[in-house]
Parts: structure tokens; sequence; C-alpha cells
């Protein structure tokens, strides 16, 4: 077996429907949507095709879906832009998120305080939720935003997304969720659960990368991000990313229809990884306890005294790739911030290893996964006795 | 049959390059692995020139991908705070003039890589030094061997190497001079190949050990007296610390001939100073020992003694004396024999053993 692919939390390989999608529209829709002919008129409407199937898989109506580069840029346009706006406003501006998000809003954040505002990180437990108890006690008059992940990158904890939207709602409170590893994986549903913004991410479920989109609920207005045209409603200027945005399409379309029967099949898979890492003895798993609160593929675990670095390094050189940790500018694994928010120490947090499956992991795979695993931590055990 | 891994030590130069690239050719599995040890807010500095800077790990990792090998990152900093950087201003204090670039090789970039190395699977470690390990034909014993380059040897730094170390340690340039490392890099089209040698202490920013001091340990910087060796006071210092033997620049005392820093007294907090010729000593004692080509050094023995890397080696005879110490006793006057910095014997090309310079005796 060649290699094998374990990572796709990080990024997931492009469903070849997808790539057909975007190869096609290349070509064949060329034209710059905002021109008035047919070439304009047919890439028009492939986006707004596109546009449709993203906000058909939230829930959402078309015109709440924006287009962006990604789900970095989502989380900095939602929260910075909602900062200003309700500055500008002189409404409470104060913004409540929590300590284990993606970089991407926790930087955010960090940039927004240099810029006056308020933040407050919430704590989770050691399952890695938020608690309503927590944010209740956080929440003040200052209070405008709340950001809350929707599932958590590293561990893979669900948070109670509903209950935190209902409570900002009767607050007035700006609710946003990065469901960048959600998005295309769980059912999601933004009128259902209350959400007033949501980001996510194409390259996390089969499109390609540099394509990602913006929900915001009709009502709601942030400041343009991009000046200069009136694509994306004036708010994100530039000629569209048309074939991205085609495959974006194609990929929540599928996900739309095969999320479920997906699901149920990762999780069976993930179920088999972790009792093959249970028997090995001296681990545990990291996050949820009960897999029904755990993203359906992601799994994060930990052996006693064997380094994360190690064992990605070791199953990387057998063809396994993994994740761990987060990598520091130099790309050196350091423990991730996430495992110590959940209240470990960095020596365990320093072992936690994430193992994410995918549309396209076989029990093959995962089968050859735990010999190699079973066989790597045994030679470890060795040589350090 | 398996090819056996080796792990290379990459700090982004030419000799750790070029030495995966040969391990490479001769059949090895090698693993490329740069040793990230200094803190992170070193990348900030202008002089990010040291051996594990973001610039280092950049051209490290664009060496690995022309070869065709994996690169890793691997965290040392807290092993490199502990038995480099703590022991570096510990020595200081106490009025001894470290070298820590000794104690990393030591402690972090043999020990600690090897143990890391031997997790992942490899039976060996490679680095870019010139020196040659081989192995004595009669008696079995791993021997640590100058490197061909006279000029660019540095058996020196690693007289710390032991019999279980030296098994699983390569260091294919010990063969080569630096002139041929650069020309078959360039052959390799390795994008180091012209790459500078680096010089300077690591941590340190722009080499400048005396504000090093200043910003991380002050207190050990305290006011103190200049003398001669009869006690007479010339003048005042800022610190014994940032004096070291045979210095004759910025004493700051107009005298009648050119005086030379003989001896630092932390205790008395004294700076001393004295001719030319006071600089020199007969002799020394070393703890702190280690001994490659013998067990243990028995009765007195003729070597070559090196008291400085960079300085020439002097005839000396070896003396063991009592609580792990020798004595040295040179058959020429040694200048500038320095509490802190290592003293290693060879005989020929073979290094005998070494250890820690205590004291220079006159």
């Amino acid at each position: 077996m060649r290699q094998v692919y374990l990572d796709y939390a990080a990024t997931t390989p492009p469903d070849p429907r997808v790539t057909a999608c975007v190869a096609e529209s290349i070509p064949a829709l060329f034209g710059n949507p905002s021109s008035i002919h047919s070439f304009g008129r047919s890439a028009r409407g492939a986006v707004e095709k596109a546009r449709r199937d993203v906000a058909n898989l939230l829930g959402a109506r078309p015109e709440e879906i924006f287009f962006t580069s990604g789900g970095s840029e989502s989380d900095n346009w939602a929260i910075k832009g909602m900062a200003f706006a309700l500055r500008a406003a002189g409404r409470p501006c104060g913004i409540v998120t929590t300590a284990i998000e993606h970089p991407a809003v926790l930087q955010t954040c960090a940039w927004l305080v240099q810029q006056g505002f308020s933040v407050q990180y919430l704590p989770v437990d050691a399952e890695g939720v938020v608690s309503l108890e927590n944010l209740a006690a956080a929440v003040d008059e200052t209070t405008g935003i709340v950001s809350v992940m929707f599932a958590n990158n590293e561990v893979g904890t669900i948070e109670p997304i509903a209950e935190i939207a209902a409570f900002c709602q009767v607050r007035g409170i700006f609710f946003h969720t990065d469901a960048v590893q959600a998005a295309g994986h769980l059912p999601i549903d933004v009128q259902a659960l209350g959400i007033d913004a949501l980001s996510l991410s194409g390259h996390k479920f089969y499109a390609i990368k540099g394509i990602g989109a913006l929900y915001l609920r009709s009502g709601f207005s942030l400041d343009a991000l991009v000046h200069g045209g009136a694509q994306e409603r004036g708010m994100r200027a530039g000629t569209e990313n048309v074939p991205a945005i085609v495959g974006l399409g194609c990929a929540a379309a599928l996900a739309a229809t095969e999320l479920k029967e997906e699901a149920r099949r990762l999780r069976a898979l993930r179920e088999r990884i972790a009792a093959g890492v249970l028997a090995l003895g001296e681990s545990w798993l990291n996050g949820p306890n009960d897999s029904v609160h755990c993203l359906p593929g992601h799994l994060n675990f930990g052996f006693r005294g064997i380094r994360q670095d190690v064992l990605l390094m070791r199953l990387d050189l057998a063809d396994f790739a993994v994740s761990a940790g987060s990598a520091c500018s130099a790309g050196a694994l350091t423990p991730s911030h996430v495992l110590l928010a959940l209240g470990q120490d960095e020596r365990k947090a320093g072992t936690a290893l994430r193992v994410t499956l995918g549309r396209f992991t076989t029990a093959v795979e995962v089968d050859a996964f735990l010999t190699a695993l079973r066989e790597i931590v045994t030679d470890l055990r060795r040589i350090r006795k | 049959m398996e090819k056996k891994r080796v792990v290379v030590g990459m700090s982004g130069g030419v000799d750790s390059s070029l030495t995966a690239a040969l391990l490479k050719e001769e059949g090895y599995d090698v693993v490329g692995v740069t040793m990230r040890l200094a803190d992170e807010s070193r990348d900030l500095e202008e002089n990010d020139r040291g051996c594990c800077s973001l610039s280092a790990v950049q051209d490290a990792r664009r060496v690995c991908e022309i070869i065709g090998i994996p690169h890793y990152v691997m965290d040392f900093k807290a092993l490199f705070r502990e038995k480099v950087i703590d022991y570096f201003l510990a020595d200081y204090a106490r009025g001894r003039t470290p070298n820590p670039c000794i104690a990393c090789n030591r402690y972090v970039k043999f020990e600690g890589l090897l143990s890391r190395a031997m997790e992942l699977g490899a039976s060996y470690v490679a680095t870019g030094h010139y020196a040659r390990i081989e192995q004595d034909a009669r008696s079995g014993r791993w021997l640590l061997k100058k490197g061909v380059d006279g000029q660019k040897d540095q058996s020196y730094a690693l007289y710390h190497l032991n019999q279980h170390s030296l098994t699983h340690f390569l260091m294919p340039l010990g063969r080569h001079t630096k002139t041929e490392t650069r020309a078959m890099a360039e052959r390799l089209q390795l994008p180091v190949a012209q790459k500078p040698d680096s010089q300077e202490i690591c941590f340190v920013p722009r080499d400048d050990y005396k504000a090093y001091l200043r910003e991380k340990e002050p207190a050990c910087l305290q006011p103190g007296e200049i003398v001669d060796l009869s006690g007479r006071v010339l003048g005042h210092h800022e610190g014994v610390p940032l004096y070291t033997i045979g210095q004759r620049k910025g004493l700051g005392i107009a005298a009648g001939r050119p005086l030379y820093v003989v001896r630092l007294d932390t205790q008395r907090r004294q700076v001393i100073v004295g001719g030319a010729e006071d600089v020199f000593s007969r002799g020394l004692i070393a703890g702190d020992l280690n001994w490659i080509a013998i067990d243990a050094l028995q009765e007195p023995m003729d070597v070559m003694a090196k008291v400085r890397y960079g300085k020439k080696e002097g005839a000396a005879r070896i003396i063991p004396r009592p609580q792990g110490r020798v004595e040295v006793s040179f058959e020429e006057p040694q200048r500038a024999v320095t509490p802190g910095q290592s003293v290693v014997f060879y005989r020929g090309d073979i290094v005998v053993g070494g250890g820690v310079i205590e004291q220079p005796l006159p």
C-alpha cells in the first residue's frame, strides 16, 4: 500500500467530481460574471448556482452567502467587520470567544484588542465543551459579539451551538461560528440553530483551496472587505474566482446528499481506530467521551511517554500522514493551545496525535494504520527501556 | 535488505547539507532534522545567522527537497536552555570563560539528537563535523581522529564523545577538506555551497556577550578593582565577567608598559593584570575528563595539548591527579590558559581525551 492520508482536518483531497466541475469550468466559463454578454451571463449563472448550493447546505438563503478566499478570511471579516460596525454605531462591541478557537479567530481577536476592543476568552471543560454558565458569566452589557466554533479542529468536540445561539439571540448579541471543520460534515441549519454568521472553507470538504464562504444573516451588514466593484453585493470587490466557486458549489451539493450516510461510515472507522489505540494500553482519547459529540472522522489520542513529534515522524516515514500539536514558526511541534485549554499539562499535551478520516478512507487503510501504529509504539517502548 | 536509517542534523549550512547528500548517495535512508534551539524572538532580530534561526530552517528544508529526503524540525529549546544558556551564564558568573558550543555539541547536538534519532528508528546520527571516527582494528576500540583538513579540524569540540556514541555517529566530511566540500556541494547544486561559515555564538545577539550578560545576568556584574600581581590597585572595572584572560585592550589604565589580564578573581571581584610574560603558564589542572583512546589515565603520558579552539597544540605531559583530575605540564609555556575552556590531548591524529581547564599553573 502506498501513502495513507489520515489528515482530512488539515485539508481534504478534492473529490474527483469536484475536480471535473472545476476543470470544465476553466475554459467553458471564462467570461467575467459582471459582463453583460452571454459569456458573462453563463459565468454569472454558474456562480449563482454555486451560491444556491452552498446556501442549501446551510439552510440559508442565497443572498446570505458571500464567497471569500477561505475560512480565515471569513473569520477575519465577520469578527472585525462586526466589531467596527458596532463601535461606529456606538453600540456594545465587546467580544466573547473561546480559548480553543482556530488562530484565525484568536489572532483576529488579539489584533482587535490592540485596536481598543475588549475580548474575553471562555474556558472549556476537559472534553473541550463550552458551558452556558461560563458564557452567561462572561457576557455583560458591553458584549456585542460572541464567536464560538462549531466543532474544534484538534479534538473534534462539537459545541452546543443551538443553545449558545439562542442565548445570544434573546440578548441581541451577534453570534458568529467558525464552522470550518463542521460544514459539509455535520448537518447545519443556520435558521433552525439561530446563527447570525458562519465561516466555512471549501478545501475542508473536498473542494479546492482558495475558496470559502461567509454566511451572514439578512439584516446584518458589515463594512465592505474589498472596495472596487459590485461583486458579492459590493462587499468583496474583485472578479469572482469562477472555477473555485463552481467547485465549492459542487462540493456543497455532494455533501448535502451524502453527508449523513458518510458520517455513519466514518464513525464506524473512527471507533475501530479508537479501539485499536486503547488496546495498546497506556493510552487515552482526547476530546469528547461520547463520540456523538465528536466530528465523525476525528480522533485525537495519546500514549504515555511517547512524544507527538516522534510518533508523527515515524508514521510519516512509514507513509502514514497524521497530524499533531501546533507547529511553531520554524515548523517544530509544540503542545497545542487546545489541549492545554482542556487542562492537560505540557507533557501530556505533547503526546497528542490527531487522526482524521474522510470520504476516501477505507477499512483496509485503517487496519494498515493500526498495524503500523502497533509496531511503532511497541518499538518506541522498547527503545525507552 | 532494508536500508539503514541515518538522521542528519541539518543546520542549513554547507557542511551538514553535503553530509546529507553524501550519505544519500551511499544508499542510506537519510532523514534531515533541524534542531530548534533558541527562542523564537531571536528570529525577529536583524542578525539572523545563528545555526538554528528561521532562515537556517528554510535553507535546510530547501536542501532536503533538492536531495530528496524528508526534513523535520524538532524542538530542543528546553534542553538547550538548561545545558547551554544556563551553563554559559553560570560559568561567567563564577569568573570562567565558558565554551557554549562544546556544551551544545555534548548535551544537545549529540546526546539529545542521538536519543531522538533512535526513537525515529535510526541506526546512526550524522553531522558535518571535520573529524573522523574509526575503529581500531586490533583493540576494537572506537577512535576519534582529526579531520584531514588541518585548517578545519573540529575534533577539539568533540572530545566528549564516548565509546557508545562513537558507534552511532557518522562524520563523512572528516575525510575531506573544506574546499572539497564546497566543490562537491557546487557539483550537487546545493544552494548553500557558498554560504559563509557561522562563527558567533548563536544565542548571543550581535556576538556581544557583554551586552547579553548585562541583560540576562546583571547580578554577576559588580564593580571592583583592577590590581597588579603585587595587589596594587591600578584602576576600577564594572564586572569581572566582562574580562578575559590575555586581554589587553579596554582596560582603561595608563601604564608605562602594555598590561594584560592574567587572572580573574570573582571572590575579591578583582581583575589581576600583569606584563606580557605573566600571561604564560607552565601547566594547568583540568577536570570533567573524558577519555576516548584509553579507558583512563593510569600513568603519565606524553601528548600534544590544545588549550583553545583555533590555537596550536603544544607538547605536554599529562599526569593523573586525585578526584578525577589531570595535571598538564607544558614543554613550552602556553599563553592565556583560561579556566572554563577545554583542553584536548592528541597523539598524532588521535584524540586521547580532554577535559575542562580549572586553573592554570604558573
